[in-house]
């Protein structure tokens, strides 16, 4: 629409941090991209940030490092930045920018796509319902990921993060439809071996295939860590809105990217929020993260996998804060559970995920999932708090129960959240796990799923006499015990306890059935 | 025509300056650019103003122009309304999407209401009568739940002289025409408002009547009037969405407007999906059809989040100057600050805290203040109300950011989320400790005179319990339980039922996710009942282990899943059951 300047200026007038003022530029648009060239014939890109008659602010995203203002020569392009996109971008490797960087000749591009997209318009939003079975238990029993959700990885420095979104991007399906993920991988300021490591663990199952990766290292010029994301998610709605394909993102370290645009506000002066990030972060990383979801009509979707690590391990810090504010749900890595020994070190109860009601249950997982999830969140919430307490009081001064509920912490951290990076669980594992461990907890915690089995005919005609059969047994028992000395009594009383159990749970189910208080007195 | 048109000079982001804008007014509305986005004047110095716009500005150029219109923002307000979905300025979303596809597009220019559809019009005046403002000259039926009143405008009066006959018409069509003083008036089905000013009504009432949510910890601990206002502040994860969802879906309004600002697209797409499947408790019709979406999600431009707040409220005074009991929900009015702290920072405005422009107190009293039960305009003495429901998104959950501190200045209740409560699962995760309300006294003599006796006091006893369990829990936490006497752990056990079976409430279980009134009062007054016959039976020396031993406890705790709304006689029977229970272990 708007004729293309071929006008190169000469007049930068200052050069501050990664911006850079030039003059006397005419007819320059709003956010047009900007080719910069060095005295030495060495090209860099930017943006117009501001513009006005006569002046333009420009953000330089391989930074300023070694620019004069004498000498440099700034060419408007006329145009927004723009990616090159095409399905044979897949398999490659590119630079934070888009340029590939693997030593092969860059993809013949189908299409070119603002990198800074559209919103999705809310009304044409399909509802996301799809459950993604990742084979990681306490994600896919308790955090449940949905296709087209955005799910970020709050983490600490020296956390495996890494592992787990490798381990998620590996062994991430929807069950009954054999259709793999395509992977688009961001690395945001990550180092040369958390890059490397990616790449190894995607070769490793020929994932890399199906893979994109957008590498801004650590030694990369910071202020490009502002487009590798956008980059990315231009691929991945390509991709996902125009080839139908599902496709998963993963961006790593969100933390970098804020950091960076911090660092650009700051030399633009700006008025700074909390901890000097700019007032606009929110709407800022919102424009990346929103940028995930389901469209009506289209069969692709874009699921997205934020990793940030939390300075100081602080949630409340505006990164990880105002990126929960966005995101539909988190799931939290905890310093305590890794040093421990167990991996994945999930923090499963400041972990959520909004979305998981809608994707579990029957015809989607199993129609006991809610019920289970539920009880594992409850009774392990209410261990914690037992944990806290024996801290305190000591833990003989807690009850039997209590104590009960205290190794089925222990238990459930051990048994049901530790697998290893290579075990790919699958969803009915994952659900018989959680029943085996919750049936070491007295009655009340799995009162409901027992009242689910006993209330059923089963109950009348079979348990009925099995318990009779026990009181039996029970009394049996005592009587041995008593004749054969104490060798035996150690398996005895644990045959106790058991039949105990089953004495307790039946009478909870013969209440809520029959409402009566005779057959407890029977019993 | 020439001064009509002025010139773009710099653009930083959604503010741009423009010169050579002769006689521009503040709000005024104008076209920017080429592609004529919207955008609104924010501030005029000689014939320069700022303006704020309300679409991406990428690729505009200094140099092009910038069209004058002469009016403010405004919101076109006539039948059509109920059940869409807009943006921030008033566009339907999904003509939107007809028009440019999935994604939203900019320059794109729509009409708020169909003007290809008839209504049927009915009309009430005769030619020769005497009108105000504010009365009624017919009814549409915009949807089976919502006769649609057409009233004279702000401002005019005098003699019908035309008065359409009963028959469809477009809502451009003139349905009547007031004379006065040889001055005519043309009425057609709709009329515009600017958005920044509030509707006038002819009185204010006192916020006597509790808006019904059907959720228990509100309805009975933290109870909003119609025409009140509350705040719902919460980190993330504690389910301000939730709960403003359930309320959207179950309180006894008749116009429910819930606008998303600033918050998630999926959010959205789900209430777009689940409320046409709800039914209206009290009339059983689709939600829908009482219902009003304004989405302006966090990645849409934020000045347009900046005016949906106006949009969505001006709407809200449109149907309460009806006579009808609107209840505007606003998601997120954190994310609102955000939109003003970002114009005000791309002005280079002084800062006042964290970066929020000064401004931001009186903004926010302005919206609050246009909340209220109020007889309206018009001679009828119709009664309607707005009340307003804001979340607030404090960063990091710490209440004492200027958002939140300055809201709870100009609200009247407090529902205060508690991540300790969400971690665990506690959901609704208001705090009982720290929530309040200042229409409890106003409103109980509804709840005594329609639902039951002795409300202000029962309500007042479960607080009682829940706050000595505040106490005693500091005592648990160094001694351990078993150090109180008998009476406190029952203090302790009852104040655990009440939490898990009363105050707890799931959204998503078919029974327990809306409880009527009725229903919310029987169990009150069982889970007192309970408490004061367990304390009485602890007085006779009965051991605390058998009174939690007792089997109706299972029923009490249960009882929200598994007594129907329209069931509550069961809930007597457990009475009954109650007391037998205790009268047998005291027996025995």
């Amino acid at each position: 629409m708007h004729k293309v300047t071929s006008i190169e200026y000469y007049s930068v007038r200052d050069i501050k941090g990664p911006l850079m003022i030039i003059e006397n530029v005419s007819n320059v648009a709003y956010d047009e991209l900007v080719e910069i060239e060095t005295p030495t014939g060495e090209t860099r890109l930017g943006k117009v940030l501001e513009v006005g008659f006569g002046l333009a602010i420009v953000q330089v995203f391989e930074g300023t490092t070694g620019l004069s203002p004498k000498g440099t020569k700034a060419r408007f392009l006329g145009k927004t930045f723009e990616l090159p996109v095409t399905e044979d971008m897949l398999g490659r490797i590119f630079d934070g920018l888009g340029k590939p960087i693997d030593g092969l000749p860059p993809p013949v591009p189908r299409d070119y796509l603002d990198i800074n997209g559209a919103p999705i318009n809310p009304e044409r939003r399909d509802y996301p319902t799809n459950f993604i079975q990742t084979g990681i238990s306490a994600i896919d029993g308790m955090n449940t990921l949905i296709r087209g959700q955005k799910l970020p990885i709050f983490s600490g420095a020296g956390l495996p993060h890494n592992m787990l979104a490798a381990q998620i991007a590996r062994q991430a399906t929807v069950i009954g439809q054999e259709e793999e993920f395509a992977v688009i991988f961001a690395a945001i300021g990550v180092q040369h071996d958390e890059a490397s490591f990616f790449k190894k663990s995607l070769e490793e199952t020929g994932a890399i295939k199906r893979s994109a990766l957008f590498l801004n290292l650590a030694d990369d010029p910071a202020f490009e860590r502002i487009i590798t994301p956008r980059i990315a998610l231009t691929l991945a709605e390509y991709l996902a809105f125009e080839k139908d394909m599902h496709v998963l993102v993963i961006l790593t370290d969100m933390t970098n990217y804020g950091e960076a645009l911090r660092e650009i506000s700051a030399a633009r002066e700006e008025v700074p929020g909390r901890k000097g990030y700019p007032g606009y972060l929110y709407t800022d990383l919102a424009t990346i993260y929103e940028r995930a979801g389901r469209i009506k009509g289209k069969k692709g979707s874009i699921t997205q996998m934020p990793i940030l690590t939390m300075p100081n391990d602080d949630i409340s810090h505006p990164i990880p804060d105002l990126t929960a504010y966005i995101t539909e749900g988190q799931i939290v890595l905890s310093r305590d559970l890794y040093r421990i020994g167990i991996y994945p070190p999930i923090n499963v109860l400041m972990s959520l995920s909004r979305l998981m009601r809608d994707g579990i249950g029957e015809g989607k997982t199993r129609s006991d999932h809610p019920e289970v999830a539920s009880q594992l969140y409850a009774s392990y919430a209410r261990a914690q708090e037992l944990r806290a307490l024996a801290l305190i009081v000591g833990e003989s001064s807690l009850t039997p129960t209590d104590l009960l509920y205290l190794r089925y912490a222990e238990v459930f951290e051990r048994k049901f959240l530790a697998q290893s990076y290579y075990e790919n669980r699958d969803i009915w594992k994952t659900l018989d796990l959680a029943w085996e461990v919750l049936s070491m907890l007295p009655k009340k915690a799995s009162a409901s799923k027992i009242i689910e089995l006993y209330n059923s005919e089963y109950f009348l005609f079979k348990a009925f006499p099995l318990i009779i059969t026990f009181k039996l047994c029970n009394k049996y028992l005592e009587k041995y015990a008593k004749s054969n000395g104490e060798k035996f009594e150690a398996i005895i009383n644990s045959l106790k306890c058991l039949i105990k159990f089953l004495l307790k749970a039946c009478s909870i189910s013969i209440n809520l059935k029959l409402g009566g208080n005779s057959l407890i007195s029977f019993l | 025509m020439s001064s009509k048109v002025g010139k773009i000079s710099w653009i930083s982001g959604p503010t741009v300056r423009a010169e050579g804008l002769e006689g521009i007014k503040m709000y005024e509305v104008v076209y920017v650019g080429y592609d004529k986005l919207i955008g609104e004047v924010i501030a005029v110095s000689g014939d320069k103003a700022v303006i704020q716009v309300y679409e991406n500005t990428s690729g505009l150029r200094p140099g092009e122009p910038v069209y004058k219109t002469g009016e403010p923002l405004s919101v076109t307000l006539g039948p059509g309304i109920i059940g869409r979905t807009y943006d921030g300025v008033q566009r339907p979303l999904d003509i939107i999407a007809l028009k440019v596809g999935f994604f939203v597009k900019r320059g794109v220019t729509v009409d708020p209401l169909p003007t290809d559809r008839k209504w049927f019009f009915e009309p009430k005046v005769k030619v020769g009568e005497e009108v105000v403002e504010g009365d009624i000259l017919g009814f549409v039926q915009e949807t089976p739940l919502i006769k649609h009143a057409i009233m004279v405008p702000i401002g005019i009066e005098g003699k019908v002289s035309y008065i359409a006959k009963e028959g469809e018409y477009y809502i451009t069509e003139v349905i009547a025409e007031i004379t006065k003083n040889e001055n005519k008036y043309s009425v057609n089905l709709y009329q515009k408002w600017p958005v920044r000013r509030p509707r006038p009504y002819k009185e204010r009432l006192e916020p006597e009547v509790p808006l019904i949510t059907g959720q228990r910890i509100i309805d009975i601990l933290f109870p909003i009037a119609k025409g009140g206002t509350a705040a719902i502040p919460g980190g993330f994860g504690t389910g301000k969405t939730v709960m403003l969802h359930q309320i959207a879906a179950w309180c006894d309004a008749r116009v429910v407007i819930y606008i998303g600002c600033g918050e998630r697209g999926n959010e959205m797409a789900e209430v777009l999906v689940k409320f046409p499947e709800l039914t209206d408790p009290y009339s059983g019709r689709p939600l829908m059809e009482r219902t009003i979406l304004i989405a302006n999600t966090s990645n849409m431009p934020i000045s347009a989040r900046e005016a949906s707040i106006y949009t969505g409220i001006s709407i809200a005074e449109y149907y309460r100057d009806m006579g009808y009991d609107v209840v505007l929900v606003a998601d997120s009015t954190s994310r609102w600050a955000e939109a003003l702290r970002e114009i005000s920072g791309r002005l280079e405005e002084m800062p006042a805290e964290e970066g929020f422009p000064p401004y931001l107190a009186s903004r926010l009293a302005e919206f609050y203040e246009r909340a209220g039960r109020v007889v309206t305009l018009g001679r009828d003495k119709r009664i309607g109300s707005v009340t307003v429901i804001g979340a607030v998104s404090p960063p990091g959950g710490d209440f004492s950011e200027p958002v939140t501190v300055h809201t709870l200045r100009f609200v009247r209740t407090f529902w205060g989320l508690d991540s300790a409560l969400a971690y665990s699962r506690h959901y609704p995760a208001i705090n009982w400790i720290i929530s309040y309300s200042l229409y409890v006294d106003s409103i109980a003599k509804w709840w005594e005179k329609f639902i039951g006796k002795n409300w202000l006091i029962l309500r007042r006893k479960i607080q009682e319990i829940l706050q000595k369990e505040d106490e005693l829990k500091e005592i648990v936490k160094l001694l351990g339980p078993e150090a109180l006497p008998d009476n406190e752990k029952l203090i302790l056990d009852v104040a655990r039922m009440i939490r898990e079976g009363f105050l707890q409430q799931n959204a998503f279980d078919p029974i327990d996710s809306y409880c009527s009134v009725e229903k919310q009062y029987k169990m009150l007054k069982l889970f007192v009942e309970f408490y004061e016959n367990a304390k009485a039976t602890l007085e006779k020396g009965i051991s605390l282990t058998k009174i939690r031993s007792m089997p109706v406890i299972v029923k009490l705790m249960r009882c929200r899943y598994t007594v129907p709304n329209d069931k509550t006689e069961e809930l007597d029977k457990l009475h009954q059951e109650i007391i037998d229970s205790f009268n047998k272990i005291i027996s025995e």
